[in-house]
């Protein structure tokens, strides 16, 4: 789900050296900070030559530097992107958020997760996902009547083990 | 000397019946028995291990000398095997050391979980999570806090976000993270008793799951919102059409396989049927039978210390 190749390249967005790769990465998070509402790359390059953000004289940027600067923003988890047309919008994460995302994305690493974690629905084999709709859909719904689902009673069924 | 091999038989005998017991027991009352049936008989596995390593370290010449007792003695009325106490004595150091390990992690794991929590503000009662995924969960803490993804907030009706947060917040209230930590623990002792932790793992997400039908009132709710919930976690792309065409063909394995399944659709068949009733005879059999595990250890003990008392009267 998380757009890893952007993250993967080995040199900074479309040739731009790194070290300015990673000032153009915070400039262009800071004008996200500050707009309004979701951003497209090219509103975002719209706003970087107007300048009022960074210093020094620096020429056009192309539309692919741009784009690839927020898919990596983006891959980091700094922003968040919604499908519009053909690309995308992008919009900053709150500090809340980050602070939320970063400890989900360190206790995801940890083997033993789950233990301390109560996740609400734990994982489904395909098995289970057939099983799952089954009794799902012999369940009539939201509640007509007081008549048994046919759900079947788990006490009973475990006595078959 | 069978009374030495109790406490070794029935943490076997435990984990076979884990799963029976926590589908007929009512959740609060089978994660309090497993929980601490785990504790009980993990102790006294743990501790004819040791009195059978001490049968067998009784004959050491060495002590004997420092005991002051007789040797010929303990041999004469040594009941154990010096193959069976070395293998005990191995397999004691084996549990102990994966106990250490285990509390160790337990220990750090619920530390981590206790600072993250609390480095966290919630907004509204919970924690929204940026991004697409699919994530719901508790983090133990004081206070605990729900952490949700802002994608399944969006994908829930308000009466499914109802549902799901007073299942998270039975999970916080009621500390279910420490019986889970604690049945961990025991099953680390003993391995024999691993079905127990799970089943324990299972038991307080059947708590959870009916405080919830209770706080919204519509066990159908919560059964229709977890089912959900689990399809939309679900990694495989284009469940949708899946879906269609295996929910034909699962008419007819049906529901004789719940018992089979894996949690989410045992919860779901659970929460479907008619609520669950206090058993309290066949919890005063499962106790007694624990009781009657460690008094078992007991005895034994008791009769290695009236074989050493001999001894050290035949010196």
């Amino acid at each position: 789900m998380r757009d890893d190749d952007a993250q993967r390249l080995p040199s900074g967005p479309a040739g731009v050296p790194r070290r300015a790769a990673g000032a153009l990465e915070s400039e262009v998070l800071a004008i996200l900070r500050e707009a309004d509402g979701a951003l497209s790359p090219g509103d975002v390059r719209q706003r970087l030559a107007d300048g009022g953000h960074g210093d020094g004289p620096r020429g056009e940027l192309s539309y692919s530097t741009v784009v690839t600067i927020v898919s990596r923003l983006h891959a980091k988890g700094l922003l968040t992107r919604n499908r519009s047309g053909r690309g995308f919008t992008y919009t900053a994460v709150d500090e809340a958020g980050l602070a939320a995302s970063r400890m989900s994305r360190a206790l995801g690493s940890g083997t033993d997760r789950d233990a301390v974690l109560s996740r609400f629905v734990s994982g489904l084999s395909e098995r289970d996902a057939r099983l799952l709709r089954d009794l799902l859909a012999g369940d009539p719904g939201p509640p007509d009547g007081d008549h048994v689902p046919a759900g079947g009673d788990p006490g009973q069924a475990a006595g078959r083990e | 000397m069978w009374l030495l091999f109790l406490p070794l038989l029935i943490p076997a005998l435990a984990g076979a019946a884990a799963r029976p017991l926590a589908a007929r027991l009512e959740p609060r009352q089978a994660t309090w028995l497993l929980t601490l049936a785990a504790v009980a008989l993990a102790a006294c596995s743990t501790a004819a291990l040791a009195l059978l390593a001490a049968y067998a370290a009784a004959r050491l010449p060495a002590l004997a000398a420092v005991g002051n007792y007789s040797q010929p003695v303990i041999r004469r009325g040594d009941p154990i095997p010096v193959a069976a106490g070395v293998a005990a004595a191995l397999a004691l150091t084996a549990a102990t050391t994966a106990f250490a390990v285990m509390v160790r992690n337990r220990a750090r794991a619920l530390g981590e979980s206790y600072r993250r929590a609390a480095g966290l503000q919630p907004d509204g009662g919970i924690v929204v999570l940026p991004g697409g995924s699919i994530e719901a969960y508790a983090l133990p803490g004081l206070p605990g806090r729900i952490v949700v993804s802002g994608c399944l907030l969006d994908r829930l009706d308000s009466r499914g976000r109802d549902a799901l947060v007073a299942h998270e917040q039975a999970h916080l209230s009621e500390r279910h993270h420490l019986f889970v930590a604690v049945a961990m623990v025991a099953a680390a002792a003993n391995p024999l008793l691993l079905p127990v932790r799970r089943a324990v793992e299972y038991t307080v997400e059947r708590w959870a799951d009916e405080r919830a039908a209770a706080a919204t009132g519509d066990r159908r709710l919560v059964a229709r919102t977890i089912g959900q919930v689990a399809l939309l976690a679900r990694p495989r792309p284009g469940r949708r059409t899946a879906g269609v065409v295996l929910g034909i063909a699962g008419t007819r394995a049906r529901r004789m396989s719940v018992a089979w399944a894996g949690p989410v659709p045992r919860r779901v068949a659970a929460l479907l049927a008619a609520p669950p009733r206090r058993r309290t005879v066949l919890l005063v059999a499962c106790a007694a039978i624990v009781v009657l595990t460690g008094g078992a250890a007991l005895e034994a003990a008791r009769d290695l210390h009236a074989l050493v008392e001999l001894a050290q009267a035949g010196r």
